[in-house]
């Protein structure tokens, strides 16, 4: 049987920083890609931010393939009718080294993975790994492609469905209400219309967020990011939330957000290349599952590493890291020649101390919060009604502004609001 | 253009390499399971129709390997794998 130190399962962002990290250290590492190539099979939104991963991976970001910098933040809450749409620039998301960037993993993948290659990861593409190999509840390799290899450690990332995880016993196949289902489009538009349209320079983008009629109440929301001659527009919708009575499917719920007024003068004369749907994991710390056993390590989505703080999908921060993080597990474990779960418990404390756990900590409160109805329907209806009357200029007098505001906010509603902002404050 | 049309046109723009065999199967027996109209709905690529015996069939051509079906509907209806590598969906934006 073929033998490696580390044998790691994905070429996507957690798979790469994982064999970068330990190339880096000499490591004999190979990756195992059922993609035809990185990046092949992955999709994001995507947006990721930089701040938190960059000292894991210093000499890394330089010729890093970003699509844009992101200077414009909006978020627009949707009604039936109307929308109230709230936007933020500010000059520290401009500065030198920047703060977040738009990417398209099928080109970000594919450069992450030449810079593994370049420190002496073997990447090996077309390769489907079909199961772990376990022996007394130890894993000790992997079947992949009809053949048997084994390595002293097998770190998987292979994404949301975390099928190895699954197979060697450490994860039960997910429930709906864990996990949302993204749908996205790349459609190609000319740079110049990119910049017009969002107010931006060369090099700079805008990413958007929308709540409410987009998702007809159900728990999710839709996203707009600039790339480079592109724009990535899609849905995240919760799959529990997925086929009640009289459904939208879900490509037809794509196809009316992108017919929204506010959307559609933003992609006009815009072709469509590409459409694309993939798993998030969604449960956050409650659905986090184990993240290592004997001989294994979980990374990334197959760890359940993603988190859906409503207005925000973050998830490729955190599979960098804790792919980084399970290398830096590997390289101790290595030292003591242990590699059982015990040893590499150690992984989970350095998850622990770094951001990505302690941002799971802090937000473990949040999809419970947001799992409210109002937020995904009333609030948008709401705030449209409100503007739609300030705004108002009737045949006869107009209102006072305070009237005109109390008439949708009775008190009621004021106890409502009151309510929702005592369990806001979990969040 | 029908909801469908518009929506096999959509595919059509996606690089597909062939598939070997099919990757995702209705379990023999589960055609009529409820857990099955999630799908339906559900099924990004639009791929699991119901017929008027209340059968649901699945065409596997245009999946994109989103691992919604498997979610929603589970795995004692759907004996669900990846496609053999090299195979299927491939996305040149991603
Ligand atoms: C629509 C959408 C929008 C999102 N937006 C954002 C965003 O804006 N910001 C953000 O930070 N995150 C976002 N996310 C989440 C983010 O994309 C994921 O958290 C991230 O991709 C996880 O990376 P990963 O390496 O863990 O998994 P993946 O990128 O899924 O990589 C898994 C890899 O494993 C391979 N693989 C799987 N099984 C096998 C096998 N058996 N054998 C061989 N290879 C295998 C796959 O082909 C793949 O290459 C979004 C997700 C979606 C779907
Ligand atoms: S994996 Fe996704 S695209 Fe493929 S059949 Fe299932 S739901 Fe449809």
């Amino acid at each position: 049987m073929e033998r490696f130190e580390v044998i790691i399962i994905g070429a996507g962002l957690a798979g790469l920083a994982a064999a970068y990290t330990l190339a880096g250290e000499g490591i004999e590492v190979v990756v195992l890609e059922r993609g035809e190539f990185p990046g092949a099979k992955n999709v994001s939104g995507g947006r990721l931010y930089l701040n938190p991963v960059r000292p894991l991976f210093p000499s890394l970001w330089e010729d890093a393939p970003f699509e844009r910098k992101i200077v414009h933040e909006g978020i627009t809450l949707l009604a039936k009718e109307g929308s109230v749409a709230l936007e933020y620039s500010g000059e520290e998301l401009r500065r030198p080294p920047g703060h977040s960037f738009s990417v398209l993993r099928s080109r970000f993948d594919r450069w992450l993975a030449e810079r593994a290659e370049e420190r002496g990861a073997a990447i090996l593409p077309n390769t489907l790994v079909e199961r772990p190999l376990v022996e007394q509840g130890r894993v000790i390799g992997v079947r992949a492609g009809g053949e048997d290899l084994a390595a002293d450690v097998v770190i998987s990332c292979d994404g949301a469905l975390s099928l190895t995880a699954e197979k060697a016993g450490l994860r039960t196949p997910g429930f709906p209400r864990d996990y949302a289902v993204g749908v996205k489009e790349v459609i190609a538009l000319d740079p110049g219309k990119i910049a017009d349209r969002f107010h931006v320079s060369e090099g700079e983008g805008s990413a958007r967020l929308y709540l409410g009629e987009v998702t007809k109440g159900m728990f999710g929301g839709g996203f707009l990011y600039t790339n480079r001659d592109s724009i990535s527009i899609g849905l995240v919708i919760r799959i529990e939330d997925i086929g009640g009575e009289a459904a939208r499917s879900v490509p037809a719920l794509l196809d009316e957000f992108k017919e929204r007024p506010e959307i559609c003068s933003l992609v006009r004369g815009g072709t469509t290349a590409e459409y694309s749907a993939h798993l998030i994991p969604e449960a956050g710390l409650r659905g986090m599952g184990k993240l290592y056993g004997d001989g294994i390590i979980i990374a990334g989505d197959a760890a359940g590493l993603a988190l859906n703080l409503g207005l925000t999908v973050r998830g490729m921060e955190y599979a960098l890291a804790s792919g980084y993080y399970a290398a830096q597990a590997f390289l101790r474990a290595k030292g003591k020649r242990d590699f059982s779960a015990p040893s590499l418990e150690v992984y989970r404390s350095l998850l622990d101390d770094s951001f990505v756990l302690k941002d799971f900590r802090n937000f473990a409160g949040t999809p419970d919060v947001l799992d409210n109805p109002r937020y995904f329907e009333h609030y948008p209806e709401l705030a449209a009604a409100v503007f739609r009357d300030l705004y108002k200029v009737p045949a006869g007098s107009k209102d006072t502004l305070f009237s005109t505001v109390r008439r949708h906010v009775d008190l009621k509603e004021i106890w409502s609001i009151l309510k929702d902002l005592k369990k806001a404050s979990a969040i | 253009m029908s909801e469908n049309a518009g929506l096999k046109a959509k595919l059509g723009l996606d690089v597909f390499k062939p598939l070997g065999k099919p990757h995702i199967r209705i379990r023999p027996g589960m055609e009529k399971d409820s857990r099955l109209k999630a799908a339906v709905t559900g099924c990004p690529a639009g791929l699991y129709t119901e017929n008027e015996k209340g059968e649901v069939t699945l065409a596997i051509d245009g999946c994109l390997e989103c691992g919604t079906c498997r979610i929603a509907c589970g795995t004692d209806v759907l004996d669900w794998n990846y496609p053999q590598g090299g195979e299927g969906v491939q996305f040149r934006f991603g």
